[in-house]
């Protein structure tokens, strides 16, 4: 031990041990950080500069993936171009430069905001409900509270899909197939039961003194459960909220099978894209963009939540 | 403010009894200290009457009424906890006026803004309002904790050993504030504390309470002078009594079979008392010093004069000065 060293604190980290861990981050960073940026890289580009090998870096950017996500588009015969006036638009400019013509709104805005409602819905209930059941467990004697617990946890360990056929007809028969509600309902009580758990961790953590003073302040158990206990589970609520948003965001296998025309989310929706007239990658990277953005906002907004609900019960105050 | 009672009340928490046949009533405006060691049920008590558990059997009557049943909101009391519970996302002010925005009270803001700043003022945190409950000290927190129960005029306020947090100086400040807010209020107070000293500065009437069990209630003076058993002789006083077996001493009643000497039960010679004494260690404390005695293998503690030329292994002589007697079984018998 180097008098050096000596003269720093035992807890706070040394300068060189801060930079290796920062380079560590940024390393770890570029890595994770390599596909989203293809994928965005991708969106700009032409059709050719997409699939070129070897793979280009520097391409001339071009808007042709995000026209073709929202548009339809038809060939025509030179002909019908003639009696075509001038092209309206971007997109009917980069869609006639390929002999074609704009037929029209592709069905990604729909299915984008299906997404939205079934995702942010779902969520919305999953941490409604989650909030409430782990209040009633931490606080109440419930009977058989273990076993409960264990039964919603134990909902989990099945891989979801397995439940797809059973579910599947389930839907069919009462009319939920192919519905927003449906797939909220089955989001829902997917994500219904990791709420519970991390939210009853939380709220443990909350003293019951708050509710019990709140209470002989003047008012009920559920007032002072608003009041009191809801401000100061903010932080696990955001935790939980953003860890079901981003399940039933991604959420593909049960999108696939049970909706189609009407719920159809965006997930299902993207790899449709590359079906239609040729392998169109900028416009599959371009869906893809613009559907990683609402999470991304969602987590940035909440990321000072985030940050310590993840850490949660690692640093009592 | 208003008469509170508590008839029989027994409380168990699974196996364990808490509480077990208590009765007690506090007069309009008086002070009861309940005092006792940790576990004894104390705290459950303050708890039954303020709503938070429901007894097993007995009931709780608050100004002739039967509150038993009711909810802690409908029963009008205040309840000071022992660890402040400030609500931590809200301001000094928003906790002070929590009580008074309950949608049961419905106070105009207006009202509640000056009953929050005549509080305040009285606790001397007027200047501490716009802060965050968890950006004061220890003894700002305590005091907004005292503030949050003032602001209103409940029947009865509940105080949970509200100072046990606070550093010696500052517990000793705030007794003296709390007893002069009490008789300035005339306010009812049930006050938790394990502190001998809390419950003799401040209470009117002190409840010595053990395993749940109220063992006896009175003045400070008839607790401290005249308990009824080893028990509550052992609560009061410091040095604590001591205790020590009659066969020691010459002319005890026949039915004692412990003998309690306090400090003033006690005269210290050098020679001519009724049983000789080892000192064996003696502890300065500036104006008095702890005196450490050994009675044929029983360790006695006094207190002695600092000027008292003694030291370790000197030989004193006690003698017995109207000492409290007590049988077999800790009952107390007369002298």
């Amino acid at each position: 031990m180097s008098a050096s060293n000596a003269a720093h604190s035992v807890v706070e980290p040394s300068t060189s041990a801060r930079r290796f861990a920062g380079l560590l981050v940024i390393l770890y960073a570029i890595i994770t950080m390599v596909p989203l940026v293809w994928i965005v890289l991708t969106s700009f580009k032409s059709p050719d500069d997409a699939i070129s090998y070897p793979p280009k870096v520097l391409f001339k950017p071009s808007l042709e993936g995000y026209c073709n996500v929202f548009t339809t588009r038809s060939r025509q015969t030179p002909e019908f171009f003639q009696t075509l006036g001038p092209p309206q638009g971007l997109c009917d400019n980069i869609a006639r430069s390929r002999n074609m013509v704009v037929a029209g709104p592709s069905n990604y805005v729909p299915r984008f905001i299906n997404s939205l409602i079934i995702a942010f819905g779902s969520t919305a209930l999953a941490v409604a409900l989650g909030t409430l059941a782990a209040y009633g467990f931490s606080r109440f004697r419930v009977p058989l509270k273990d076993d409960l617990l264990f039964f919603i946890l134990s909902t989990r360990m099945m891989p979801p899909i397995a439940l797809a056929i059973p579910i599947y007809l389930m839907y069919r028969t009462v009319g939920l197939s192919d519905t927003r509600l449906g797939m909220i309902l089955l989001y829902t009580s997917v994500n219904v039961s990791l709420a519970v758990w991390l939210l009853k961790g939380f709220i443990d953590e909350i003293p019951r003194e708050y509710e019990e003073a709140a209470m002989i302040d003047g008012y009920t158990r559920f007032q002072a459960f608003v009041k009191v206990v809801l401000p100061q589970a903010t932080t696990g609520i955001a935790a939980t909220a953003i860890f079901c948003l981003i399940f039933a965001w991604n959420e593909y296998a049960f999108a696939v099978l049970l909706t189609s025309g009407n719920a159809q989310t965006a997930p299902p929706f993207i790899p449709i894209i590359i079906g239609e007239g040729g392998q169109d990658w900028p416009a599959v990277a371009a869906g893809t963009t613009i559907f990683l953005v609402p999470i991304v906002v969602f987590t940035v907004l909440l990321r000072k939540h985030l940050l310590r609900g993840i850490t949660f019960g690692a640093v009592r105050k | 403010m208003a008469k509170v009672e508590i008839r029989a009340v027994s409380k168990a928490f699974n196996k364990t009894q808490a509480v077990s046949n208590l009765s007690l009533t506090i007069g309009d405006g008086e002070f009861v200290a309940l005092l006792g060691p940790t576990g004894a049920g104390k705290t459950t008590t303050l708890r039954l009457i303020a709503g938070l558990e429901m007894p097993d059997s007995g009931s709780v009557r608050i100004d002739e009424r039967d509150v038993t049943g009711d909810a802690p909101a409908d029963r009008d009391v205040a309840f000071v906890f022992q660890q402040y519970s400030l609500y931590p996302h809200l301001t000094v002010f928003e906790n002070m006026a929590f009580s008074l925005r309950a949608p049961i009270r419905r106070v105009p803001e207006a009202e509640i803004r000056i009953k929050v700043q005549e509080v305040a003022r009285l606790l001397h945190i007027e200047t501490k309002l716009d802060n965050k409950a968890t950006q004061l000290s220890g003894g700002q927190m305590q005091r907004v904790a005292i503030g949050r129960a003032l602001v209103r005029s409940p029947s009865i306020y509940l105080m949970d050993e509200p100072l046990s947090s606070l550093d010696a100086k500052l517990r000793g400040e705030m007794r003296l504030e709390l007893k002069r807010i009490q008789t300035d209020l005339g306010a009812t107070i049930l006050y938790v504390t394990h502190d001998q000293t809390e419950a003799m500065t401040m209470a009117s009437r002190i409840g010595v309470i053990e395993s749940g069990r109220l063992m006896q209630i009175g003045t400070p003076r008839e607790i401290y002078e005249n308990p009824i058993n080893a028990h509550v002789a052992a609560r009061l006083g410091q040095p604590a009594i001591n205790l020590l077996p009659a066969a020691l001493f010459a002319g005890v009643p026949p039915a004692a079979a412990t003998v309690g000497a306090r400090t003033e039960h006690l005269t210290i010679a050098r020679g001519g008392g009724d049983v000789s004494a080892t000192v064996t260690r003696i502890e300065h404390l500036g104006d008095q010093s702890y005196l450490h005695l050994d009675i044929g293998g029983r360790p006695v503690v006094t207190l002695s004069d600092p000027e008292a030329s003694l030291g370790a292994g000197d030989t004193v002589s006690l003698r017995l000065n109207k000492p409290l007697f007590f049988d077999a079984a800790g009952g107390r018998v007369a002298a």
